[in-house]
């Protein structure tokens, strides 16, 4: 049953600011293991679908569900739902009032009730795996950019998540800084992390991506394999906005 | 230049011109200052940063439950906080503190308890904390959305997010303000002589006011005075490091 129940499963999802629809109407389903990226031009909803799949925003209609629980149900414990998605932003949100160590382990501590030594066991072994054990004692505003990011991820990690979303994480990065976070984000999904990526990165796309959407103006105009939709689109739209980044 | 001749004949013509005998028989006579040791300090300036401390207190934690009812979702919430805030500051401090000491016994034959120390604290803290429930809410807004974003993301709820993360930030930002509410409310301490006072009760200026019906001059008016910038000055001395420290932090 969980083999084919898809980890993220969106249905007929609109999600209206006000007066302005935001989306109109999105069906996506992610499954286990598997790493889909979402592309498509600046305000054509990215960030609110990948809001909506934690619930950061409120749905208007439609339906969200995470591993067979309907998150728009009134009666859903959002809150445990949300430690086993690791989110990722592209300003990393690290806590600048804690060390990376504090940053890593106040959530397991005061959500998963961990003690000290356990969180800080998790903690280290995630700091290991993002290539940064030695900056446990760091405060973020000391780290570089790109550091920070790998940091978030860290953090993210230690809740055990079953899932990640990532909204742009390398867009606010010096271009130098880039590269080692796509490093971490290649070696999550060779370890088989379920990840719904919206990212500029075509390159990251194209070669760890099991499925690319391509978004427009609140709709999803393509939903397929990286070589279909990067190599060739079938949609105008999407032939455009391909065009439109190559120049870049 | 023309500054300083003009101010320095100013200021020549005051030190020829002031009578400085009288000046200093009337402001600095040292017998006074020695009879008013050592109870201008072990009873004035105690009281004062004993009411001090339990109205920054009181207030304080009243502050925060008023800033974050501004903030909630619940409308009642937020219109009680607005309604104290902006009722609060509008009237004299002196007014709520009569009617903390005085109307609320005469209403319902009901005192607060502790003398001058209880009802001090309650009638400065009602007013104190009008004013800091505003610098709270705009500490908590000055913390980036992010930050509340991430946390609950993490799986908090917005209880522990508000907890862990953004008040603890929330304070960081906020301590210079708090630390000016703080010096302002030492002086509101000289208010409550309207609530009277007994012998061991009295504060910095209450103490020096009944002091001047002995010593028959004003040198315990310039005692006190002292003795309050002595407590102030280093609190906002640190104040404006402070400042300086958060302002090239950015
Ligand atoms: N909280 C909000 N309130 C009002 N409008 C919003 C809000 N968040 C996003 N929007 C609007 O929704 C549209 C889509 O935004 P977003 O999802 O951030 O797009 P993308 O991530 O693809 O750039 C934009 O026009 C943006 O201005
Ligand atoms: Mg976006």
């Amino acid at each position: 049953m969980t083999a084919v129940t898809p980890v993220i499963s969106i249905h007929g999802l609109h999600k209206y600011f006000g007066e302005l629809e935001v989306l109109r109407g999105v069906d996506i389903d992610v499954r286990s293991g598997e790493v889909v990226c979402v592309i498509g031009p600046s305000g054509s909803g990215k960030s609110t679908l990948l809001r909506c799949v934690n619930l950061l925003e409120m749905p208007t209609a439609g339906t969200v569900v995470i591993e067979g629980i309907d998150m728009t149900d009134p009666e859903t414990d959002v809150d445990a739902v949300r430690t086993r998605i690791g989110m990722v932003f592209q300003q990393f949100n690290l806590f600048p009032h804690l060390d990376v160590m504090g940053n890593l382990t106040i959530a397991q501590q005061k959500v998963l009730d961990r003690g000290q030594d356990e969180a800080n066991e998790v903690a280290t072994r995630m700091l290991e795996r993002v290539g940064l054990e030695d900056k446990a004692d760091e405060y973020p505003s000391r780290l570089s950019g790109g550091q920070q990011q790998r940091v978030a991820i860290a953090r993210s990690l230690c809740m055990d998540p079953d899932m990640m979303l990532f909204d742009e994480p390398t867009s606010a990065l010096d271009p130098e800084l880039i590269g080692e976070v796509l490093d971490v984000m290649r070696g999550l999904a060779g370890d088989g992390m379920t990840m719904l990526v919206v990212t500029h990165e075509m390159g990251f796309a194209q070669h760890v991506a099991d499925r690319v959407v391509f978004m427009d103006e609140g709709l999803i105009v393509e939903d397929g394999p990286p070589s279909q939709v990067l190599l060739n689109p079938r949609h105008e739209r999407t032939q455009r906005f391909l065009r439109a980044v190559e120049h870049d | 230049m023309f500054l300083y001749v003009f101010t320095g004949l100013i200021v020549l013509a005051i030190v020829l011109g002031a009578d400085w005998p009288k000046i200093r028989n009337s402001f600095f006579q040292w017998e006074v200052i020695r009879d008013m040791l050592p109870e201008v300090l072990t009873i004035g300036a105690k009281n004062t940063l004993l009411y001090t401390a339990l109205a920054f207190a009181f207030g304080l934690v009243l502050a925060l439950a008023l800033a974050l009812m501004r903030r909630s979702d619940f409308a009642p919430y937020r219109l009680f906080s607005l309604v104290y805030i902006e009722l609060f500051r509008a009237i004299p401090a002196l007014v709520t503190i009569i009617l903390v000491g005085l109307g609320l016994p005469l209403a319902f034959g009901w005192s607060i308890p502790f003398g001058t120390a209880g009802k001090g604290m309650i009638g400065l803290g009602v007013v104190a904390a009008a004013y800091m429930a505003e610098t709270i809410r705009a500490g908590i807004e000055a913390v980036p959305r992010g930050q509340m974003e991430a946390a609950r993301s993490l799986g908090m709820s917005r209880g522990r997010a508000m907890t862990y993360i953004i008040l603890p930030q929330a304070f960081r930002i906020i301590i210079p303000p708090l630390t000016n509410e703080l010096v302002l409310l030492i002086k509101d301490t000289s208010l409550l002589f309207v609530i009277g006072t007994t012998p061991l009760s009295k504060e910095l200026t209450k103490f020096a006011r009944d002091f001047m019906t002995t010593s028959r001059n004003a040198t315990p008016l310039t005692v006190a005075a002292i003795v309050y910038v002595i407590i102030t000055l280093p609190m906002t001395y640190v104040v404006r490091r402070l400042e300086k420290r958060a302002g090239a932090g950015r």
